[in-house]
């Protein structure tokens, strides 16, 4: 159960790496697309850290969390299209 | 019991690769769309690994339960299926939005037949309105 | 193809969700796959006009069989994909020659081709950019033919053997 420290470390520098593009991003989309990364990836990071607490309940957390971004950004998309 | 775990860990690590492969091509790539190109799928297959190798890895453990990783799947598949359609959504996005392709690229099918079509529908205008009158 | 009956679609949305339910509860507990039942039933009669057009035809031994087989070959071109993608990441000089190409599919079947697309979005070096009728519209990071007909080969062929039996 030590290396799981390892791993959320390599996950937090993914993360970050992609908030580089957010801030970066010469266009929008750019931008949309390094937020749609980041909530997969912490999606994964939600799921490991329910093995680090030894908690089944943040499973549900990360399912729900998935769905609300799933969500959000297809709305962006479709406002960048020109209509909600 | 410790084969599971260590199944399980085997899979956490490929996902977590991937992971940090997605957010470097996010940086490496010139163009929006490559980008989506290599951070979609790197990112689908990692989220894959991590979450079913979750599940394995719990079953190895004092406290797992069947519960885990069949919760785990479906997350997983959610995010499979899930996945391409935002992608997709978002390259059409930016696509309309205007965002011209990499200087690299080689051809563009799409706006041959985006303008195609608007010819089409300038033609077929005309002949619309007289069967309104 | 006409749409099956409603009470076929209604049964097949409930046997979809009582899976699901399943899966999220993990549990044989009597209690849990009563509560369950109920809920598939109440959602199902809510949702079933929109969640499938075939109905129980999709159960059909040759098309689960289809999908099963289908499951690692998909993965197996995903892992591919990715590897790929580690490769042009990782490589100094990114050696990617992007465009955007069209295809042509022979699936008629609107749910046939969600799946196809997303197969392909998510398979070498392919994200699926528009669909229009049976036409593709794909943004390929390689392109090594810009043909209809050599796209077409390349990208949308290998899934369609499996795809045309699981949608029909």
């Amino acid at each position: 159960m030590i290396g799981i420290n390892v791993y959320l470390v390599l996950i937090a520098i993914a993360t970050l790496l992609s908030m580089y593009r957010v801030f970066r991003g010469p266009t929008t989309a750019d931008r949309l697309v390094a937020v749609d990364i980041m909530t997969t990836i912490t999606a994964g990071l939600m799921v490991l850290f329910a093995l680090y607490y030894q908690r089944m309940i943040f499973l549900d957390v990360a399912l729900v969390y998935a769905i609300l971004a799933f969500g959000g950004v297809i709305a962006f998309a479709r406002y960048m299209e020109g209509g909600l | 019991m410790n084969a599971l775990a260590a199944i399980g860990e085997a899979l956490v690590l490929i996902g977590t690769f991937f992971y940090f492969l997605s957010a470097l091509g996010l940086i490496r790539m010139p163009d929006v769309y490559n980008r989506m190109q290599t951070s979609t799928k790197s990112a689908t297959l990692g989220s894959l690994g991590v979450m079913v190798g979750v599940g394995i890895w719990a079953l190895g453990t004092d406290f797992g339960s069947a519960a885990w990783l069949t919760k785990s799947i479906v997350i997983a598949v959610f995010l499979l299926l899930t996945n391409p359609i935002s992608a997709h959504a978002l390259i059409r996005a930016a696509y309309k939005s205007g965002i011209p392709l990499w200087e690299g690229s080689v051809v563009d099918k799409y706006r041959e037949h985006l303008e195609a079509k608007d010819k089409g529908e300038v033609e077929e205008a005309p002949a619309e309105e007289g069967d309104e009158e | 193809m006409g749409e099956a009956s409603k009470i076929s679609r209604y049964l097949y949305t409930v046997i979809v969700l009582f899976l699901i339910w399943l899966f999220l509860t993990a549990s044989l507990d009597p209690q849990e796959l009563a509560f369950g039942l109920i809920l598939s039933l109440i959602v199902a009669a809510l949702t079933y006009e929109i969640f499938t057009t075939n109905g129980l035809a999709n159960l059909h031994p040759r098309r689960v069989a289809y999908a099963i087989a289908y499951v690692p070959y998909f993965l197996w071109a995903m892992i591919m994909a990715n590897l790929d993608v580690a490769y042009r990441v990782l490589h100094p000089k990114r050696p990617i020659n992007p465009g955007i190409v069209e295809c042509k599919t022979v699936l008629k079947n609107e749910v046939g081709k969600l799946a196809l697309a997303n197969s392909i979005t998510l398979t070498p070096g392919t994200i699926t950019l528009d669909i229009d009728g049976d036409k593709y519209f794909i943004h390929w990071i390689d392109v090594k033919d810009d043909s209809v007909e050599g796209a077409s080969k390349n990208i949308t062929e290998p899934f369609e053997k499996f795809l045309k039996v699981i949608f029909g």
